[in-house]
């Protein structure tokens, strides 16, 4: 969807030289006052509700077994007692029963690394082809790319299926990166084709009469101008296939082989329920990625989503 | 090094290999015919070109999202085995209880999550708005988006987190009630309030993508129409609504339709808190239970042709909205 958002970085550089808006009556400062003494409160209120949960989860993880299971996380204040034992135990003791999601972890690497690479590298050429190719056809067929990002994937789900059984893929890692990047390509080609047509046509014009072919426009100057968009488009793309379960739950098979930390934990959310030393710590291996993409790729991560927030 | 360790280390070295040969074969095929392409005659070059350019990406739509699509949409009609049953699905879908409560259920969903995730949204991105600290207080609201909608449900599940009355609570939802003197409620299971304690999971990762657009689009409203407005005498609350609002509306509707959609295909969060028991399922997850679980995949087809049928509308608008812009490029 991705239309109407504004450009906002030189409006809002005009609106520092300005500076403050501060009111130029009595009565309108008192009334300013009043209300953003209000706003702030509930801006407080809305960001300790916000953080709250996360954190208690993250307090959790570190508490003794008998404790987590028997007390608040908010005793903690009280009666500090911190360990490592819980994702010593999530991660890698080894049994029938244990949760072993260091393996998982590990499939959702390998199962997100190709789930990003692959969609993106080829919207990109389409994206390219569309924008920058001539040919019969080409409004309608990408409004209809641009009409595919919104089908549910739960329309595809049920015949894909089958098809990954006859081809014998269903349950491999092949089938997962598959889905991934059928489901990912057409948000991704429409992104990327916003951004690639933005490119000013004399310089592909002038490579053209150059004789400088498609594929060497697109290797020499589309990739290397594209790399922001690439950057943005892939973090979602990544975070996506990393957070997804619907996809996982379908196609993976559901064995320690190929399944995902996502599909490990609803799993152990519905058998092992109430041992929250396990959920917390579980929850948390699977936050981590996420965090760290968040936390240090934040600019990337915002222009992303910016640039485009449907997802099929 | 004991056994276990070792073979668990020799599983993740199989993987990563995997991994890195599944990305070099990628690159590797991708390369080639791009290489190839480039040395075609010179005749038909731009056309091979143009096939190697956008043909990978239309076969895998065409047939692993086309046709698919249009396989459902025909299975939807048919008890899932081949026979034509009419619209026996749909009928068996309004007239089962549990179907009609899971479709209710969705309506409340796509009613309440766009509203009040795009209400407090805006009004967050309002009070923060050239505040001391505006980044960090952004990040916190904002830090939902990048967790998963499992890691969420625990999340949450954790807050509602219920033990008998004179047990100590863990969940801290339940120990705030306590503190104020009431009963511990089983807030995941006492229907029908449990579906909007499923709900607030929703909102509370929504919230944070419609503040950071919104933000953005405010920041973008003149500050001279602002300005103009005050001196005119119009208050904060009236310049809000005359000035910001209509200045951000494009950028509202983005966010409510985006968050709609994604409302809509909810199911992660369900399946991980409730498993859609307690009279809290809805449409994209009974449509996994019905196609996947209790192998039923005509019914499930007929809820996954309700559920495009649901989005379908927003599609159009999107596509017009689209078209519009592309003509006054």
């Amino acid at each position: 969807m991705a239309t109407p958002i504004p450009d906002v970085s030189r409006k809002s550089a005009r609106r520092t030289e300005l500076g403050d808006r501060t009111p130029r009556t009595k009565t309108g400062r008192v009334k300013q006052q009043l209300t953003s003494k209000w706003a702030t409160t509930a801006a407080i209120v809305i960001a300790v509700v916000w953080t709250l949960p996360t954190f208690g989860l993250l307090i959790s993880s570190f508490r003794p077994e008998s404790e987590v299971n028997s007390t608040g996380w908010w005793t903690i204040f009280s009666n500090p007692s911190f360990t490592l034992d819980n994702y010593t135990s999530v991660l890698v003791s080894s049994g029938a029963s244990s949760a072993s999601l260091g393996s998982y972890f590990v499939n959702s690497l390998v199962i997100a690394i190709p789930g990003t690479l692959i969609p993106l590298g080829l919207a990109l050429m389409a994206a390219y082809a569309f924008a920058w190719i001539p040919f019969k056809g080409s409004g309608p067929l990408f409004v209809t790319v641009f009409a595919l990002q919104i089908v549910p994937l739960q329309m595809a789900l049920i015949p894909l299926l089958q098809i990954f059984t006859n081809m014998g893929i269903n349950g491999s890692f092949i089938g997962v990166w598959i889905a991934h990047a059928i489901f990912g390509l057409p948000l991704a080609t429409f992104l990327l084709h916003n951004f690639i047509s933005e490119i000013p046509g004399d310089v592909i014009e002038a490579a053209r009469v150059d004789g400088a072919s498609h594929t060497q426009i697109f290797t020499r100057i589309i990739v290397p101008l594209s790399l922001p968009a690439i950057a943005s488009i892939g973090i979602f793309q990544f975070l996506w296939v990393w957070n997804d379960l619907l996809v996982a739950l379908v196609f993976s098979g559901g064995t320690a082989d190929v399944a995902p930390l996502t599909q490990r934990l609803a799993e152990l959310s519905g058998s092992r329920g109430s041992d929250w030393h396990l959920l917390t710590a579980g929850a948390f291996v699977s936050l981590v990625v996420p965090l760290i993409v968040f936390f240090g790729l934040q600019r990337f991560f915002v222009r992303g989503l910016l640039a485009g927030s449907t997802k099929g | 090094m004991d056994l276990a360790t070792y073979r668990l280390l020799q599983d993740i070295g199989g993987k990563l290999a995997l991994l890195g040969i599944g990305v070099a074969v990628f690159l590797a095929v991708v390369g080639l015919i791009l290489f190839l392409a480039d040395r075609a005659p010179k005749k038909a070059r731009d056309k091979v070109q143009l096939a190697v350019f956008v043909a990978p990406a239309l076969l895998l739509l065409l047939v692993g999202l086309v046709w698919p699509a249009l396989q459902t949409a025909f299975t939807a009609f048919t008890d899932g085995r081949g026979t034509f049953t009419g619209f026996q699905n749909f009928v068996w879908m309004f007239t089962q209880p549990t179907i009609v409560t899971t479709l209710l259920n969705t309506v409340v969903w796509v009613v309440l999550v766009p509203a009040l995730s795009t209400a407090i949204g805006l009004a967050y991105a309002v009070f923060i708005d050239k505040s001391h600290g505006e980044k960090i207080l952004k990040s916190l609201v904002f830090l939902p988006m990048a967790i998963s909608f499992v890691g969420a449900g625990i999340i949450w599940r954790f807050v509602y987190e219920y033990r008998s009355p004179g047990y100590e609570q863990i969940g801290i939802l339940n120990q705030i009630i306590v503190w104020t003197g009431g009963e511990p409620q089983q807030f995941l299971i006492n229907s029908p309030f449990n579906t909007l304690f499923l709900i607030v999971v929703m909102i509370w990762i929504q919230t944070g993508f419609a503040m950071v657009v919104l933000s953005a689009a405010i920041k973008g409203v003149p500050l001279e129409i602002v300005e103009a407005a005050r001196l005119d005498g119009a208050n904060s609350w009236r310049i809000f609504w005359n000035v910001t609002v209509p200045g951000i509306r494009s950028s509202l509707v983005v966010v409510v339709t985006t968050i709609t959609i994604a409302t809509l295909k909810v199911f992660d969060i369900v399946r991980t808190m409730t498993g859609g028991q307690y009279e809290t399922s809805v449409v994209a997850n009974e449509m996994y239970t019905q196609a996947f679980r209790l192998g039923e995949p005509g019914q499930g087809a007929a809820l996954a042709l309700v559920l495009f049928v649901m989005v379908l509308p927003i599609v159009i608008y999107n596509v017009r909205v689209m078209r519009k812009q592309k003509e006054v490029r």
